[in-house]
């Protein structure tokens, strides 16, 4: 089964100019896959059009994880598994247990959106980089459009990004 | 830079604050009204009165060292030593506000920040109420010291004397008299001082620009960094700690300090958000909000960790001559305090931490000023909460005087504040890393 996908990939040698082409390309009815550049661009993904991220909202979620975690923790040790008096407080001193329920939803907060990020992303060990042009790591801007998610034909899209400042237009085959 | 180059002369984005004699009248007449209502209040509470929640005498639970010790000094009616309580506690509040405006500024010249650039001559123009919270608390202080400090008291350090305090006098050196006045005048002259040289060079560089009026401003900042690192934290020990006079914390320094921070940013984010609904500093956009809100965010954490570190370690040794601290404000009194100390906690903490958690509500001008005003409540029951129990007791209450006491020291500050705004342009015209706000993007 041929699971390969044909991308046609734009060489831009300047920011402002991708950035100026990202929006031109759109106008044009052309879906852009994503765009590589070798430092961040101010308002690029925005340009784009990408949906913002939600990874907040994994956060929360992984926070809220952590704390009931070490709250279930703290009051079932010290007050029902193996109970000791410290200190002459109660069993259950909610005071005392505040320092770890904290710690708790700091480190599940970070653990947990470091692995979302991660698999949300593709990112895991053994993972073959897919790069669509080496030279996005060094001086030049790359647009990738998915030739399978759009209705225009190569020939256009081809026209519409040498129009919008492209200095070059490669065909690329990813597996 | 063809897409993002804005070309302007420093001409065009000059603004000048108009303090219209609409807002000037208001502010005057908000003076004249908390005046107004503190005397009434005062004059209620004095015949018995008073308006609010009933001081409950009996039942006082600890007591850490407030004017009621030593018996021979004759006893200052409830009434008045709430009054100079409240007059007190709004005299360290908006010093506080004041001198934080100077220490953001600082911050943004020290870490090289281009984002505040554009509003920085806001808090740079809060200092200005400085000279006025120095005179009131050394007039508060001349006039009143016995009824808000008990440490003033002679006949605490004199061996033969029948209240003779052998803790107390363990602490005279710090506590003398002479010396105390001396440190409130030096911070006053100190914070004052810098502030004056850094809005000269600020001033002097919207007339001739160049980078070394930058330099000259990094360099004045450096030096009120390092005093203001000792000072608050002093100033702290003897405005607020010394009311209850046996009673340390080693946290107090920092508790305060995180308290008036972030008090003083909100007033400046809500200054920031009334000038931009007045038609002024448009070019402040939502990214500027956003990091305003996240600072807020982050130091109502920060001042809840530092509130909650206190109690930890007093609440975890439970050693009697601290633990009193605490023992007065959840049931000293009849448990009149108990009430402001939660109001503080779920004000300085829950509130803001819910409501400023996500993106949105940090970039929204409505939410920001919901909750700036929040934490600027909950921070006056902060310091209610710090000062009263020791200072008053059990003839506390939230009344006539309280609101009173509030609204002369806000429409004070809010005078001055504006006067000092109408004295240079919104906009630091020259300030040479201007163009990296206007394009402001997060």
């Amino acid at each position: 089964m041929d699971t390969s996908k044909k991308f046609l990939v734009g060489i831009y040698d300047d920011e402002d100019e991708v950035l100026l082409a990202v929006r031109e390309v759109k106008k044009q009815g052309v879906k852009i896959h994503e765009v590589y550049t070798p430092f961040p661009i101010h308002g690029l993904d925005k340009a784009i059009g990408h949906p913002r991220t939600r990874i907040p909202v994994a956060a929360f979620l992984f926070g809220t994880l952590g704390l009931a975690t070490m709250t279930a923790m703290t009051v079932w040790m010290m007050g029902y598994d193996w109970p000791i008096i410290v200190g002459g407080k109660d069993f259950i001193a909610l005071p005392d247990f505040i320092p770890p329920m904290f710690e708790f939803t700091v480190l599940f907060t970070a653990f947990g959106m470091t692995f979302t990020f991660w698999i949300t992303n593709g990112l895991w060990w053994g993972k073959k980089a897919v790069m669509f042009d080496l030279r996005s790591t060094d001086d030049k801007f790359v647009m990738a459009i998915d030739l399978s998610r759009n209705k225009l034909a190569q020939a256009d899209i081809t026209n519409v990004l040498k129009n919008s400042g492209a200095i070059e237009v490669n065909v690329k085959e990813i597996v | 830079m063809a897409e993002h180059t804005h070309h302007y002369t420093p001409t065009e984005v000059e603004e000048w604050y108009q303090f219209s004699p609409d807002s000037r009248r208001r502010l005057i007449l908000g003076m004249l009204v908390g005046l107004g209502l503190l005397i009434v209040g005062a004059f209620l509470v004095s015949k018995g009165w008073g308006i609010g929640i009933e001081p409950v005498h009996e039942g006082v639970g600890g007591h850490a060292g407030g004017a009621h010790e030593g018996g021979e000094h004759h006893e200052t009616a409830g009434w008045l030593k709430r009054v100079i309580a409240n007059l007190w506690l709004n005299s360290v509040l908006f010093t506080g506000i004041s001198v934080v405006g100077m220490f953001f500024v600082c911050i943004q010249y020290l870490s090289w920040a281009g984002w505040s650039s554009i509003i920085k001559r806001v808090p740079e123009a809060f200092p200005a109420f400085l000279p006025i919270m120095g005179i009131v608390m050394l007039a508060l202080f001349f006039l009143f010291k016995h009824d808000l400090f008990h440490w003033t008291h002679e006949g605490l350090y004199d061996p033969q004397s029948a209240e003779f305090d052998p803790i107390l006098n363990g602490k005279k050196e710090f506590l003398s008299q002479p010396f105390y006045i001396f440190r409130t005048v030096f911070y006053f002259a100190v914070w004052y001082g810098l502030w004056r040289m850094l809005r000269k060079t600020s001033i002097r560089e919207d007339e001739l620009g160049g980078a070394e009026h930058w330099y000259r401003m990094k360099n004045i900042s450096r030096v009120f960094i390092l005093v203001f690192a000792v000072t608050s934290s002093v100033c702290a020990w003897d405005w607020v700690m010394s009311i209850d006079s046996h009673w340390f914390s080693t946290m107090f320094g920092w508790y305060m300090f995180s308290s008036w921070h972030v008090t003083g940013v909100a007033v400046i984010t809500l200054a920031i958000l009334y000038l931009k609904d007045q038609g002024y500093l448009q070019n402040v956009n939502d990214s500027h909000l956003h990091d305003l809100g996240k600072w807020i965010f982050a130091f109502s954490i920060f001042w809840t960790y530092v509130w909650f570190s206190q109690f930890l370690l007093i609440y975890y040794a439970n050693l009697p001559e601290e633990a009193i601290y605490f023992r007065e404000r959840f049931t000293g009194y009849g448990g009149i305090y108990k009430a402001p100390f939660f109001i503080n906690f779920f004000l300085c903490f829950v509130f803001p931490f819910l409501s400023l958690m996500t993106r949105d509500a940090k970039r929204a001008g409505v939410f920001m000023k919901v909750a700036c005003w929040g934490v600027i409540i909950g921070h006056w029951f902060d310091f209610y909460q710090m000062i009263m129990p020791g200072a008053v007791g059990a003839d506390a209450s939230f009344g006539l005087i309280e609101i009173g006491s509030i609204l002369l020291f806000a429409s004070g500050f809010g005078f001055v504040v504006n006067s000092q705004l109408t004295k240079a342009s919104l906009v630091p015209k020259n300030h040479p890393m201007l163009e990296e706000a206007f394009h402001h993007d997060i």
